[in-house]
């Protein structure tokens, strides 16, 4: 087991230098960094100077072998539009991206396992109709859209729903929240669920596919012929059955929940790295750019890590099968 | 003599499809009393694992019961509520599956998965129940029980399983056991040891058992009676050694002629032409007779009802008394 892990987490940080290495050379291809900082009156030499403080007059693999380990510390140095370290930013709006990732992702896993069960238990009944016809909405449509339909319906008409910003919050040592306050919790209710959407029609889709499949196993037909109750069978031996591919797409779609915060950040005007990650691009902010990726790739990379990890706890078939392996 | 555990009359299933109705089940009646084990023999599809579903109470839809009774102790059970039914599977009536590999859990430890059975039967505590399930492991041959309750299903071979399977299927003593093939997934070795442990807890609890299986072997040794079924009807049933020795129906016949003996003579093995006819074009008048040696005029049209001849009883007009059309 921890061999296992040991292997998985030396597998990880391979990823991640080769993410370094595709973020380093950002720097490169967009110009020459001296020419970004300085004014266009500076004298050659003033430039070479500068370029020596940098390092910049180094060797290719001496810089980028230099980038990473400023990286690993999470030092991504200086932005070029707010002069201020990059990691302070991005740490300052960590905690309202993170907030709304973890409040979609866990709309989408309950509303998604609940609909997805009903539908696959009352496969002819007139709410599973509604529920297949929103997941359709859902997976076809795309999230700005909902969040802008969302907001005319809930902000300008109804004027239940504030439809930009976080609301007010509560400082939490670095950590920011809007959990603590009611017009931080308002300010939440819709753009968790326009991140969340999809991946609740995902994981509806997919637990009333694998809870179909799941109820034609003889085990199952056994359990009902050992006469346990519907609800055993349903919750106790069918669902359990269903949440292994479960655990995996929504460990995963964390990850994306992530990446595509960039646009539900973008529609609501939420202060999350999405949003900061939108306006580094518009001002070609390359340090926040290349940061952004690094730090998106190890939440990636992390996530995968934990749900190896998780698949043993819930099954324990592969739990033997990987301590026998090593 | 006492009222049999379980009274089978004139039992018809059918399934629903789009070309029309299917009786996979026409007529089917027969008795196991307490301790007996009845062999139910015949062909893939010829209605012997649907007749066991039918008792169990866990035909599908689009299959129903479409006619008949099904007596369990005297009571009738075929027209149960669902959840009254639920309550007699696993408590009055055990079941075992032909495959033991998935027929467990495989994210539940055996143990959990017997006491929760044991706990949805009978009103018994935690430690009470486990402590059954590892008399029950023992019962059933399982060694060192109190260690093995905690074992996940694929840590047990296929033999073993099956026997975690039948702990489940007897641990709130019913009085019928269903097995469905319990044999055909395990090699020849374990079979054995699988029938024989069916057998000693039959004998041991009074239980009755239903033994479904394609295998004559299996049927010889432990059945005291046997049902040879075909096309959804029973052709023959009678004291397994009657009807072994003498068979009356020409499709008992042909099958018993189908059996390899050990001394090994060089006599062909017989064999009954043709094949047995889909559900949806079954025969006129008896099923077997486009394949039988025997017809004549009346079996294409008349189907045979059950006739007695001395302890066995035969569906074949070949025994009645009185052919009335036939002379003519």
């Amino acid at each position: 087991m921890l061999a296992f892990t040991l292997r998985r987490a030396i597998q990880a940080i391979g990823v991640m230098i080769a993410v370094g290495i595709i973020s380093f050379s950002m720097f490169r291809f967009a110009g020459d960094p001296v020419n970004q900082m300085v004014g266009m009156d500076t004298s050659g030499a003033e430039r070479a100077a500068i370029r020596k403080s940098l390092g910049l007059d180094d060797p290719v693999i001496v810089q980028f072998g230099r980038y990473i380990g400023n990286a690993a510390q999470f030092k991504f140095g200086v932005s070029y539009q707010f002069r201020l370290p990059v990691t302070n930013l991005l740490m300052e709006r960590m905690p309202a991206t993170l907030e709304l990732a973890i409040c979609a992702t866990i709309f989408a896993m309950i509303c998604g396992i609940l609909m997805g069960v009903y539908s696959a238990l009352r496969r002819d009944s007139w709410l599973t109709h509604i529920f297949q016809a929103v997941s359709l909405i859902g997976i076809s449509l795309p999230t700005f859209l909902i969040g802008i339909l969302m907001i005319y319906l809930f902000s300008v008409t109804l004027g239940w729903l504030p439809s930009f910003g976080r609301g007010d919050v509560v400082h939490i040592g670095w950590w920011t929240t809007g959990l603590l306050t009611l017009s931080g919790l308002k300010a939440l209710i819709m753009p968790s669920i326009t991140l969340g959407l999809f991946q609740m029609t995902l994981i509806m889709r997919l637990v009333r596919a694998e809870m179909l499949e799941v109820m034609r196993t003889d085990y199952i037909r056994f359990a009902r012929a050992r006469g346990l109750t519907t609800r055993a069978i349903h919750f106790g031996h069918a669902l359990r059955n269903t949440l292994v591919p479960v655990i995996t797409v929504a460990g995963l779609q964390f990850g994306s929940v992530i990446a595509f915060a960039i646009i539900t950040e973008t529609v609501f005007q939420w202060p999350g790295m999405g949003l900061l990650f939108v306006q580094a691009v518009q001002n070609v902010d390359i340090p926040i750019m290349a940061a952004y990726l690094m730090m998106v790739s190890l939440i990636f990379v992390t996530i995968n890590l934990v749900v190896d990890i998780l698949y043993t706890i819930v099954d324990p078939r592969l739990r033997s099968t990987v301590s026998r392996a090593h | 003599m006492t009222e049999p555990v379980l009274s089978v009359r004139n039992l018809q299933v059918e399934f629903a499809s789009r070309r029309g109705t299917l009786r996979a089940i026409d007529g089917v009646s027969f008795d196991i009393a307490k301790g007996e084990v009845l062999g139910v023999v015949g062909e893939s599809g010829a209605g012997k694992s649907v007749t066991g579903l039918a008792v169990i109470g866990l035909i599908d839809p689009p299959g129903r019961i479409a006619g008949g009774e099904i007596r369990l102790g005297g009571m009738r059970i075929d027209n149960l509520p669902p959840e009254e039914m639920r309550r007699i599977r696993g408590k009055r009536i055990g079941m075992i599956f032909q495959d033991p590999l998935t027929s467990l859990n495989p994210l539940y430890k055996v143990g959990d998965q017997i006491v929760e059975t044991i706990r949805t039967h009978l009103d018994l505590s935690e430690q009470a129940a486990r402590r059954r399930a590892i008399d029950l492991l023992a019962e059933v041959g399982i060694p060192a029980p109190e260690r093995r309750i905690d074992g996940y299903p694929h840590e047990f071979s296929g033999g073993m399983r099956q026997r975690v399977v039948i702990a489940l299927a007897i641990c709130a003593e019913p009085e019928l056991i269903i097995a469905d093939e319990p044999t055909t997934a395990l090699d020849v070795s374990v079979q054995a040891q699988i029938i024989s442990l069916i057998k000693r807890l039959g004998r041991d609890h009074g239980t009755a058992v239903m033994l479904v299986t394609h295998d004559m072997g299996v049927i010889a040794e432990t059945s005291d009676r046997v049902a040879v079924m075909y096309a959804g009807r029973v052709a023959e049933i009678g004291p397994v050694q009657d009807v072994v020795r003498n068979p009356l129906h020409p499709y008992a016949k042909g099958l018993m002629g189908a059996i390899p003996t050990l001394a090994g003579d060089d006599k062909r093995l017989v064999q009954i032409p043709g094949s047995m006819p889909r559900l949806s074009a079954i025969p006129r008048g008896c099923s077997f007779n486009p394949r039988c040696a025997f017809a004549f005029d009346r079996c294409r049209v008349e189907r045979p009802e059950p006739l007695s001849r001395g302890t066995q009883s035969v569906a074949c007009h070949l025994y009645d008394t009185v052919p009335a059309e036939t002379a003519a």
